[in-house]
């Protein structure tokens, strides 16, 4: 138990997808103008992220691992990724209409997401149990959410701010982005 | 030989599978399409400009059937297409003024000066970040043709003395070469006024006059002609159209330098 609430804040403080091991930053710098998108946009990383780490620890251990064949995890992963998506969207559009609706066109966008494959990969890499893969995915899209509501929020309030004119618009939103990753540097002493 | 048959058998097993899968969820559960919505959506000129407001002509067409929109915001729509859309939908059809999209600039290559050359990216946005152009004039038509380029209808022409023509012919008001512009010379206007001023330059006469003689120089001589159809702010020597109450085509003929043309 205790190494799982550690693996659950070193993936949400410390290991933070998006602001230390620099993955998913384009829907981090994309859908980060307001704090609505990019609700929507977390809660559906959230979603998309824990199924897929499951699937895709499931298709390691008993696929690409008893065939010796662990190379092939990339094109598997992608090719898993994109039909979940895909399938995801139909279902959820018949289950829970209001949530397809709030998610809108972030949930096709995810299958681009390098943070889902990223994870993925990690945990083939890893060598993880089939719970621990869908924790530590899980884990970490609660991260890459919780990264992109502060960013965003950040965002927001400098929407008031009157910066220079050459860095308005993307130089600052970079800048900002990284005075936000070195903050999360200081968590790094955290746990493992 | 083996490990090539088990990647092939495992890469096109699980394509398969989930190809499969996708097949029978979206045949068990997909929702049907609104039939109301796809006859609309054929009525749509189908551009996706975006000039209604809605993502596209089915993101339309979709709020059309929802009755969350009504017929006529699309500015492509030919008048017998919206016709039949708002018989479809059972509503009256509302007339409206069509408008045009027209470049507020004369400073093409005959009248205009050019400060440098200008011999990088042939866009107008990236030539803008180069000391805002290669014109004098720094309110002039850089002539690159980012507003042609985003023109869905190909009303948009770069002529040969480099300058940007709207085709009124071809121009359906979607406004998207009005967003593109980064000189923003571009304004939608009733299709209806004859004449308009091709100068946007708020400088004083002799300044403009320096860098190019199709400028507006600000003489007063048009608004004093039809003092209700045309008037100059003070300080801004650039004569404006009441585009409410447009001036008659004659006026166009006191301008000296014939910057108030058709």
């Amino acid at each position: 138990m205790g190494t799982y609430i550690s693996l659950i804040i070193g993936c949400i403080l410390v290991n933070n997808f998006v602001l230390t091991q620099i993955l998913g930053i384009c829907p981090f710098l994309g859908v980060s103008k307001s704090t609505k998108t990019a609700l929507g946009m977390g809660g559906a990383v959230i979603f998309v992220m824990t199924i897929a780490g499951l699937v895709t620890a499931c298709l390691n251990q008993f696929l690409l691992i008893p065939f010796k064949v662990t190379y092939l995890s990339t094109i598997v992963f992608i090719l898993v990724i994109a039909g979940l998506v895909q399938i995801l969207e139909i279902l959820l559009q018949v289950i829970s209409k209001p949530l397809y609706e709030a998610l809108g066109i972030y949930l096709p966008l995810i299958t681009t997401n390098c943070a889902v494959l990223g994870a993925a990969l990690l945990c083939a890499k890893g060598e993880f149990s089939l719970l621990k893969s869908t924790v530590y995915c899980c884990a970490s899209a609660v991260g890459f959410a919780f990264a992109l509501v502060l960013f965003s929020s950040l965002r927001e309030r400098l929407e008031l701010a009157r910066p220079p004119k050459a860095l308005r618009g993307l130089p600052l939103t970079l800048i900002t982005a990284g005075l936000l990753a070195m903050a999360f540097m200081g968590f790094s002493g955290l746990g493992n | 030989m083996n490990t090539f048959l088990v990647i092939f058998a495992i890469i096109a097993g699980v394509g398969l599978l989930i190809g499969l899968a996708i097949a029978i969820i979206s045949r068990c559960f997909s929702t049907p399409l609104d039939p109301l919505a796809n006859d609309l959506l054929a009525l749509l000129p189908g551009a996706n400009c975006g000039g209604c407001g809605y993502p596209g002509c089915a993101g339309y067409a979709a709020a059309l059937a929802a009755k969350k929109a009504k017929p006529g915001a699309c500015a492509a729509q030919k008048p017998e297409a919206l016709e039949a859309m708002s018989k479809r939908l059972g509503t009256a059809v509302e007339a409206r003024d069509p408008r045009v999209a027209v470049v507020m600039c004369s400073g093409d290559d005959l009248h205009a000066t050019r400060q440098a050359f200008y011999n990088g990216i042939n866009n107008c946005r990236d030539a803008m970040l180069v000391a805002g152009g290669a014109k004098t004039c720094t309110y002039g038509c850089l002539g690159l043709g980012a507003c042609a380029r985003a023109c869905p209808f190909g009303a948009i022409e770069i002529n040969e003395h480099h300058i940007a023509v709207v085709h009124k012919e071809l121009c359906r008001g979607c406004g998207k070469c009005v967003q593109t512009c980064p000189k923003k010379l571009i304004r939608l206007v009733p299709k209806s006024a004859p004449i308009h001023v091709h100068c946007s330059n708020p400088l004083k006469g002799a300044v403009k006059l320096k860098a190019c003689k199709a400028a507006c120089i600000g003489c007063g001589k048009c608004v004093k002609t039809a003092p209700e159809n045309l008037r100059m702010d003070s300080g801004v020597s650039l004569a404006k159209i009441n585009y409410a109450n447009p001036p008659a085509e004659e006026v166009s003929a006191v301008c000296p330098t014939h910057a108030l043309r058709k």
